[in-house]
């Protein structure tokens, strides 16, 4: 690793002040991508702001049909959250099942979706569920905030402080792990709202997250597995490597769509 | 036997260092004034080097120096060499390219080393590495061994025309040729076996140091055989004589062959520490260890065997392209001729076999022995092969193998082994019988309700350890004895140290030759040391690798024990005035036999050291020492069967269960010898399931360069495992043993890829069986 300043913030405002005076700087949150890229020399920032101990970027709340999510929330507290795992367990499913009990208790959500790693599983139930991204500066919706791989509509000094969304109907969340990273190969969130079903697609595009038009036609009539009996999507625009063809992955899509929502409908 | 001798399930005495973090490996070694090292390695494939520029880099904060190829050849520092003399059929020798530690004009892999940076940290070489410019002019690469004997293909070294190192055979081809054309039935399979990486935990390391005051070198290295790496680099590297280096491996965390094998960078940082007068310490990042540890197998394989009517086997003939990678490491040559083709015929009467084998130069790290070393290989071509027939011949695979085992010994099979003793049918019983072999009709019916595809497969292997009597390993070109030494010492107040020439590197010697000695004279076994991998301490020995250290090392133990014993016997008879016959020495006393007359074991040592009262002309002291020399390869072998469960939605495969019975004859200590079958089978189950070394074949790259791409076996992706043993002795050494580290890795691939065909319904898969494949393959 190169030499670095590390700087610990205890507010958005100064952490946006740290930036701005760092030579390059970066904000940290749990480091579980940044911090490996750095010890491989990949990356070098000048300057690491740490966003871990910033209380109000932390906490879940569950109000009506309202949930929102601090971005400085680890997936460990996600995933054995109750009133979370009352209104959206999918998510908490998502969360207990992202890496190891290391990664989990050190990554948050908003370095997560800000990372926007094509293989990451958040992006996916982000977009699924229609959320909106609270940043610092503005809120995003879902659809306009993941742009391409590793990239979002993010600006540099821009600091994701949350996500909300509207309690789905239902939700199911499967994902088929590289065998070897443990990432998503291919994970499948679908999300049954009142207005329609959204069916957002980590680990295979090769623009990152997506949503699966097939996907969510075949569903709109019945939300059941059988209905997606049948259905297949493109290979066109996967992504192909040595762990999985593009083929292989759109064979995926479909089948981790219908386990997600055999466990949207409790199994 | 005792409840700590030979025979008991003594817990690991050097675990309690291990788990309390408390070992002490190369890295953790500290030397006043050591400084460290970074290399600067090839980005490329394959390139010509037009010039290296360190001007820069040397101006650096806490550089010392940086250092490179024709530096070290001015030095006279000598090429690395492959230690085993393979000839093609044509008579001619094998062609060896030439191997500087550090590059000279050329590179020919993604990692080869270039130059070494010293400097006062480890950042600041890092920094000062990437530092340095290297002029390179990128050429072609070939990285696949069938495609570098390609007319056209990109060639590595002129010494190798065609990228050939050698073109081998063993049989003869005319006679098996002549029986397949007239046998009833034959199995023809094309397969590929995967290369590996071999990833120790500890990654390898180096700390050389120069005392100019003495001129004479120490290197503490990550090794398997610290005697060996001292002859080598003595002889052959010229880095200095053996009385003037001292190579020390200190705990080593894991091997598996990786760390046999004499590395470019402890020859370096030796040389780099005279150059630059400060002790030099490297170790590698894991990224390092992915590119540059020797890797293992990469073999392509035509095989056809052949059956009469009655399906007993006729012939085999096996077609081998071995991947050597871009130089020839130190016993890579060995490996796909010697400890490969001489194992094919298995447990099964072949009347005739032949098998052709071509070493390739490829642009990737080099290929060497990797636990079980041309064993699993054969394994894998025969077991595969069988299981496959018994399919087309519509008999169970059982049955086949019956029918076909070598059932007399010993039997000198048409490949130079000759076994010396087993019961094949007895592991293959005794797995089946653990495996409800019977009941798996059941289980597949049951499986398919609920939508998944079960299958089950099995594997009958056997492997030649103890390597090796040196005169017979020297006949067929090895450059080395094989042999191992041991000396036992009996302290004055009757402690024992037992300096072996064996290396441990996770195998528990520290408690399983302790067992040997407290056995032999009943003392309790914290009074007995193991000390070794420190060649100013113990004398020439060969190391461990091969599953040698029982059969060879332990053996060589019993080889002083014996003489020990004998003269304690004098000492004991003629301080109890008793006939030297009637001594006996158990439970810690020397008995004279039928009476109630005894000497504490400590009085007689101390009796040897005060030499008081020895019998006349009798020299003071009790030690002695031994070489032994093996008379015979051994042969464990064994029956594993593998049940496994398709999804076929996904082509995820889940182990459901995994039977090994093997037959190592005597076992000294039965916990560490299931430890061994247990991390074997996990490495033989990574090898079919999940590991999967991969070049990017236009550029060369190194595409599994991490975890995150390179499958290592964890806990979950491994059943319970049912372990039992058969035992028949091994007759020719005094123990009876036969090895057990290598089984595991040998016997469990084809068992796994058995059990996945068998659920797919089609032979067609290669290893690793990853979820994609078996995907493909259903299609």
């Amino acid at each position: 690793m190169h030499q670095t300043t590390y700087h610990r913030a205890s507010s958005i405002s100064e952490a946006v002040k740290m930036l701005k005076e760092a030579e390059d700087g970066k904000f940290v949150a749990g480091g579980q991508t940044l911090i490996p890229t750095m010890k491989q020399r990949l990356a070098a920032p000048s300057d690491l702001i740490d966003l871990r101990h910033i209380g109000e970027l932390k906490g879940i709340e569950v109000a009506g049909n309202t949930v929102k999510i601090g971005a400085g929330t680890t997936h460990a507290e996600v995933a054995r959250d109750a009133a979370l795992a009352k209104a959206c367990p999918a998510l908490c499913h998502l969360a207990a099942h992202i890496g190891d009990p290391h990664v989990r208790h050190m990554g948050t959500l908003g370095g997560s979706i800000a990372n926007n790693d094509p293989a990451a599983d958040y992006p996916a139930a982000v977009l699924a569920l229609a959320a909106t991204v609270h940043t610092n500066k503005r809120e995003i919706a879902a659809d306009d905030f993941f742009v391409d791989l590793f990239e979002t509509a993010l600006e540099d000094d821009e600091i994701v402080t949350a996500i909300s969304f509207a309690v789905p109907e239902k939700a199911g969340y499967a994902k088929f792990p590289n065998p070897a990273s443990r990432y998503a190969l291919t994970g499948v969130f679908v999300a049954k709202h009142a207005d329609g079903v959204r069916a957002a697609v980590t680990g295979a595009g090769e623009n990152g997250v997506f949503r699966a038009e097939a996907i969510e036609k075949a569903l709109v009539g019945a939300f059941e597995a059988s209905a997606l009996d049948g259905t297949t999507v493109p290979a066109d625009g996967l992504m192909s490597d040595i762990h999985a063809s593009a083929e292989y992955r759109a064979n995926l899509i479909v089948v981790m769509a219908k386990r997600a929502v055999q466990a949207a409908n409790g199994g | 036997m005792g409840i700590e001798g030979i025979g008991a399930r003594v817990a690991r005495k050097e675990d309690k260092r291990f788990i309390t973090g408390l070992g002490r490996y190369v890295d953790d070694m500290v030397v006043p004034g050591m400084k460290h090292a970074v290399f600067v390695r090839s980005p490329h494939a394959h390139a010509a080097i037009k010039g290296i520029d360190a001007t820069a880099a040397k101006a650096m904060p806490g550089v010392i120096d940086v250092l490179t190829g024709p530096e070290l050849k001015a030095d006279g520092i000598g090429n690395l060499i492959c230690g085993w003399m393979i000839h093609s059929k044509d008579g001619s020798p094998m062609k060896m390219g030439a191997w500087s530690p550090l590059a000279v004009d050329r590179v020919r892999y993604v990692g080869e080393a270039v130059a070494i940076v010293v400097a006062e940290t480890r950042n600041q070489a890092r920094d000062a590495a990437e530092a340095v410019e290297v002029s390179y002019e990128e050429m072609p690469a070939v990285t696949d061994a069938a495609r570098a004997l390609d007319a056209g293909a990109p060639q590595l070294h002129p010494e190798a025309e065609g990228n050939l190192i050698y073109d081998w055979e063993i049989g003869e081809a005319a006679a098996v040729d002549e029986a397949l054309a007239k046998a009833a039935h034959v199995t023809r399979l094309k397969l590929v076996n995967n290369r590996l990486v071999p990833n120790a935990m500890e990654p390898r390391a180096a700390l050389g140091h120069y005392d100019m005051a003495e001129d004479h070198f120490t290197l503490w290295t990550t090794s398997q055989n610290p005697h060996v790496a001292r002859l080598v680099m003595s002889a052959f590297y010229n880095v200095a004589p053996e009385n003037k280096l001292r190579v020390i491996a200190p705990d080593v965390g894991g091997g598996f062959g990786s760390k046999i094998y004499i590395y470019p960078e402890e020859i370096v940082c030796l040389w780099a520490s005279k150059r630059t007068g400060v002790p030099v310490k490297w170790t590698a990042d894991r990224t390092e260890s992915f590119m540059c540890d020797a890797h293992g197998r990469d073999h392509h394989t035509e095989v056809a065997l052949g059956f009469d009517a009655d399906n007993r086997m006729v012939a085999l003939k096996v077609d081998t392209i071995a991947n050597f990678g871009a130089y020839m490491s130190l016993f890579s040559s060995a490996v796909p001729t010697y400890l490969y083709a001489t194992l094919l015929s298995g447990q099964y009467v072949i009347p005739k076999i032949h098998c052709n084998v071509r070493a390739v130069y490829t642009n990737t790290a080099p290929v060497d022995a990797y636990r079980g070393a041309g064993r699993p290989e054969a394994t894998y071509v025969l077991e595969r092969t069988v299981e496959t027939a018994a399919r087309e011949l519509g008999i169970s695979p059982a049955e086949l193998r019956r029918r076909n085992f070598i059932r007399e010994f010993p039997y000198q099979t048409p490949v130079i082994m000759n076994y010396d003793a087993g019961d094949y049918e007895a592991s293959l019983d005794a797995a089946m019988r653990a495996a409800d072999y019977d009941g798996f009709p059941a289980r597949r019916e049951e499986a398919k309700k609920r939508g998944k595809l079960r299958g089950i497969g099995m594997s009958c292997y056997i492997e030649a350890c103890g390597i090796a009597p040196s005169q017979a390993v020297g006949s067929l070109g090895a450059g080395v004895g094989l042999w191992e030494s041991a000396e036992v010492r009996v302290n004055a107040a009757g402690t024992i140290e037992v300096l072996t020439g064996s290396h441990s590197h996770g195998q528990g010697h520290e408690t399983t030759f302790a067992q040997v000695v407290a056995s032999r004279f009943g003392v309790p076994l914290d009074q007995v040391s193991i000390v070794h991998g420190d060649t100013d301490k113990v004398q020439m020995g060969m190391g461990t690798y091969g599953s040698r250290s029982g059969a060879v090392g332990a053996s060589a133990i019993v080889k002083a024990l014996d003489k020990v014993e004998a003269k304690a016997k004098k000492i004991a008879a003629h301080l109890l005035e008793a006939d030297e016959g009637d001594i006996v020495i158990e439970n810690g006393e020397a008995k004279v036999a039928g009476t109630d007359k005894s000497l504490p074991w400590a009085q007689v040592a101390l009796a040897a050291y005060t030499a008081h009262n020895l019998p006349e002309g009798m020299e003071p002291g009790l030690k002695e020492t031994s070489f032994y020399d093996p008379t015979n390869f051994t042969f464990p072998a064994g029956c594993y069967i593998a049940e496994v469960e398709v999804d076929p939605e996904t082509g995820h495969t889940d182990i459901v269960q995994f039977v090994a019975a093997d037959d190592f004859g005597n076992i000294i200590n039965p916990l560490i010898v299931e430890g061994q079958v247990h991390g074997g089978l996990a490495q033989g189950i990574g090898q079919a399931l999940l590991e999967g070394c991969h070049y990017d074949p236009a550029s060369g790259q190194l595409v599994t360069a991490s975890y995150m791409d390179y499958t290592m076996p964890r806990a979950g992706d491994l059943p319970s495992f049912k372990v039992s043993t058969t035992n028949t002795p091994c007759p020719g050494n005094p123990l009876g043993v036969k090895g057990c580290g290598e089984a595991g890795a040998i016997g469990s691939p084809p068992a796994i890829i058995n059990a996945i065909t068998d659920a797919i319904g089609t032979n067609a898969l290669d290893m690793p069986a990853t979820p994609q494949k078996v995907w493909a393959a259903m299609k």
